[in-house]
């Protein structure tokens, strides 16, 4: 005979204000094997917990009830509460009255009904509860890193600092990341170039590091603790062992017109190239698509110029196979194209650039030396506007809905530069609001206006007209001064939206990682787990998650290595015991529940069966791999013949749940 | 009565004035700026502040061009033209407001008048 107690939550004024709860207690409390009926405050607190212990023991029970919020919140506490004194953690099952109930009703005897309906069926799924006891796994002590910019170096870094073994792979030839060509970082304006080579450097020469670059992760299986990845290694046609790195192949490069993704586009490369001066690993990359060696045969002058023989023009790609106990997601963003908003003349005008642009044109390793120069005739410009939020905040249809959050420092920082190199330059900002929170934000955007002298406007820009004198004419509001204005300007930057990635999609497929609408990752608790993702063992880090500046992204990823740590730490993993199991007797192996299986779990054997004439038989039979099953519970639903069941969610109680609804 | 008109106003717009986030690219982009006294930003922000009346006053209603360039640039998706365009439609919608009259027509036109420019105004500026 089973003895179940109930025990509803007040969630303060959550529930109560919406639920009668005493009358959802009492009602329950009528319900058949229920011995034990009671209403609390705060049912998760210390002393709602110790009541809900103290009626265990007291009451001898075998199965308890939490009518409170959703199980993903308190699941776990009240499972803890009933193991601490003496029942099975399996035994408790959680009605949620607040998520799905308190929260999104308004009527108040609608709401205690619905309530009372929402625990009388978990009442019935304990009944058919069985205790469970949970597995183990082994974890495998290495972490990989998908994304080598500052955010993957940083989590590398830590994870490494701690005496775990972890790959980065980097799907560009070198680690760095868009910081690498970054001029100097707000708010303290040090040169990026000069806190970002020392740690890609730190990478290279750490022994817990190994760095895959030009490699892209192609396939991944396994789940939290010991996962399989496949990682692409792309023919780079230079024997990563052999290469110096000195350089004389891309001097000797008769093809010299490739556009030098490092500058925007705003030089050019060779077909052999070495990214920049700093990168890391310094190996040469043959860029496939120019090379007339590898597109027609006729070359070869990198290969003969090679002291070292370190060309190889018949590398393939490879693939290597690894074992990882956590994945860190660290894709990164790209400023979006801004071609589409034609009102800027993006594409009619050299001189309407980004603001990624505007950053290479002030780096010494850029295109200019440094020294700030129209691309359209080399001169010095003398107006310089600068438009905020392009395609950021925008309708759907129009752009991105959210803020970019970095534009407002960076917009700043170039005003503020631009004044202190070039005083003789008039610099115009076009902002809706300036976004500044940030350990000495506001005071940088302040000295921008105050002590440098940089025009703020507050209005939009309807439009930028190339005029014929080379100017540009950009007609925007004031809206403070109540008129529309007219600038004539040499350059006009664009602070572009950034979003995710775009190998960020597809990966997020690979990891069974969830997504926002904007194809930001998203976190288990954008509180409480911010740098996880809801798949075990995917952890998250930096602008993968969201917009961030460097200071935010380092901290995240920091954080980030930490929750790493804490998983490899550990020898053995807890499994989740609410998983498939088919009934051999009933499976026919059709294989069906295998095809729907996430994470291949499912696997067939031959079996020997006795039959009733006492002859046997072989058949073919379904096994679900118990440590790899994540007890999603797709096979369950697709097994013609009901042989797959789920420990914990097993087809008779979910129907036991459906009959207590509807009874 | 100023909040029926702004419920009249915003269904015959269609426009979802609350949508706006201020940024003044309206204004900015607006070929009739200089001439108007209330400028597209303003339509929106006093039609949602119920701010009509004067705007019912104002010759900047007969300003707008209807070049739809502030609905086109527009981030938010608000629409100011055809906020514009309704509080005009509220105008002539009255007893006498006619802004044009029939009878002034012949003095108006010359040879070079596009008809497509007759037909626009009549249907802008009369009942």
């Amino acid at each position: 005979m089973q003895r179940i107690g109930v025990f509803v939550c007040h969630c303060g004024t959550n529930i109560a204000a919406t639920v009668d709860v005493k009358a959802v207690a009492e009602a329950l409390g009528r319900e058949p094997s229920v011995v034990l009926s009671a209403e609390y405050q705060y049912m998760c607190s210390e002393s709602g917990q110790n009541l809900i212990k103290d009626a265990i023991r007291e009451h001898g029970l075998t199965g308890i009830v939490v009518c409170s919020c959703s199980p993903r919140m308190h699941e776990a506490t009240f499972r803890k509460t009933a193991t601490a004194a003496g029942l099975n953690p399996y035994m408790v099952e959680i009605a949620n009255i607040r998520e799905q109930c308190s929260w999104i009703h308004k009527n108040i005897e609608e709401a205690t009904e619905k309530a009372i309906i929402l625990g009388r069926a978990a009442i019935a799924k304990v009944l058919l509860n069985a205790p469970l006891t949970a597995g183990e796994s082994p974890v495998v002590k290495r972490a990989l890193v998908i994304g080598g910019g500052i955010a993957g170096i940083q989590t590398a870094l830590d994870i490494a600092e701690a005496g775990y073994e972890v790959d980065i792979v980097e799907k560009n030839p070198t680690i760095g990341g868009k910081m690498t060509q970054i001029d100097k970082t707000f708010p303290t304006l040090d040169c990026a170039a000069c806190i970002l080579t020392p740690k890609m450097v730190d990478c290279a020469q750490h022994e817990k590091i190994k760095i895959y670059s030009y490699s892209e992760v192609e396939a991944v299986s396994g789940f939290v603790g010991n996962f399989s990845v496949k990682i692409k290694r792309k023919a780079r046609y230079v024997d990563e062992t052999k290469c110096t790195g000195c350089g004389l192949c891309t001097e000797k490069c008769p093809v010299k017109k490739v556009p030098n993704e490092f500058n925007m586009g705003m030089d050019n490369r060779r077909a052999v190239y070495i990214p920049f001066a700093q990168a890391v690993p310094k190996i040469a990359t043959i860029d496939a698509d120019h090379c007339n060696m590898l597109k027609n045969g006729k070359c070869g002058v990198c290969a003969k110029v090679c002291s070292v023989g370190a060309i190889d023009y018949k590398q393939k790609d490879t693939i290597i196979e690894e074992k990882y106990g956590a994945i860190v997601v660290a894709t990164g963003f790209n400023p979006i194209k801004v071609d589409k908003y034609d009102e800027y003349a993006y594409s009619q005008s050299k001189d309407v650039i980004t603001s990624l642009e505007f950053e290479r044109l002030t780096n010494a390793a850029g295109p200019t030396s440094g020294t700030l120069l129209r691309p359209s005739d080399g001169k010095h410009p003398h107006t310089i506007v600068f438009i905020q939020c392009v395609g950021s905040r925008c309708t759907p249809e129009k752009g991105k809905t959210y803020c970019s959050k970095i534009c407002c420092m960076y917009t700043a920082k170039h005003a503020m530069l631009t004044r202190e190199k070039y005083p003789d330059t008039d610099v115009y900002v076009f902002y809706i609001d300036v976004r500044t929170p940030g350990k000495n934000f506001d005071e940088f955007y302040r000295r921008a206006v105050e002590d440098y002298g940089v025009h703020y406007i507050k209005g939009a820009v309807g439009k930028v007209v190339p005029r014929a004198d080379g100017t540009l004419d950009v007609q925007g509001s004031d809206l403070i001064m109540n008129e529309q204005i007219h600038i004539k300007a040499d350059l006009v930057v664009l602070a572009a939206a950034i979003e995710p990635d775009k190998s960020a999609r597809p990966l997020a497929t690979m990891l069974t990682a969830s997504m926002d609408t904007n194809d930001f990752f998203t976190e288990a608790h954008a509180k409480l787990r911010p740098v996880e993702s809801p798949t075990a063992g995917i952890f998250l880090s930096g602008t993968c998650q969201g917009p961030k500046d460097i200071p935010e992204t380092v901290s995240q990823a920091s954080a980030c290595a930490v929750k790493v740590v804490g998983l490899l730490a550990k020898d053995k993993l807890t499994c989740n015991p609410c998983v498939a199991h088919s009934d051999e007797l009933m499976c026919n192996g059709c294989g069906q529940c295998a095809n729907v299986c996430p994470y291949g779990a499912i696997s067939y054997s031959d079996k020997e069966f006795r039959m009733p004439d006492r002859t046997t038989k072989m058949r073919r039979v379904a096994y679900v791999n118990p440590a790899v099953c994540q007890g999603c519970g797709a096979c369950t639903v697709t097994c013609p013949s009901g042989a797959m069941d789920l420990y914990g969610f097993s087809n008779e109680q979910i129907m036991a749940e459906v009959d207590a609804i509807c009874k | 009565m100023e909040q029926k008109r702004k419920e009249q106003i915003l269904r015959m717009s269609g426009a979802e004035v609350r949508k706006c986030m201020k940024c003044g690219k309206c204004s900015a982009t607006c070929p009739s700026y200089d001439e108007m006294e209330y400028h597209p930003h303003q339509f929106v922000a006093m039609v949602n502040e119920g701010n009509i009346e004067k705007l019912m006053e104002s010759e900047s209603i007969y300003k707008c061009l209807t070049c739809f360039a502030c609905v086109e640039r527009c981030p938010r998706g608000v629409e100011p033209a055809k906020v514009v365009e309704a509080v005009r439609l509220e105008v002539i919608r009255q007893q006498g407001k006619n802004r044009l009259k029939q009878d002034d027509i012949p003095a108006k036109l010359d040879e070079d008048t596009p008809g497509q420019l007759l037909m626009t105004a009549m249907r802008k500026y009369a009942k």
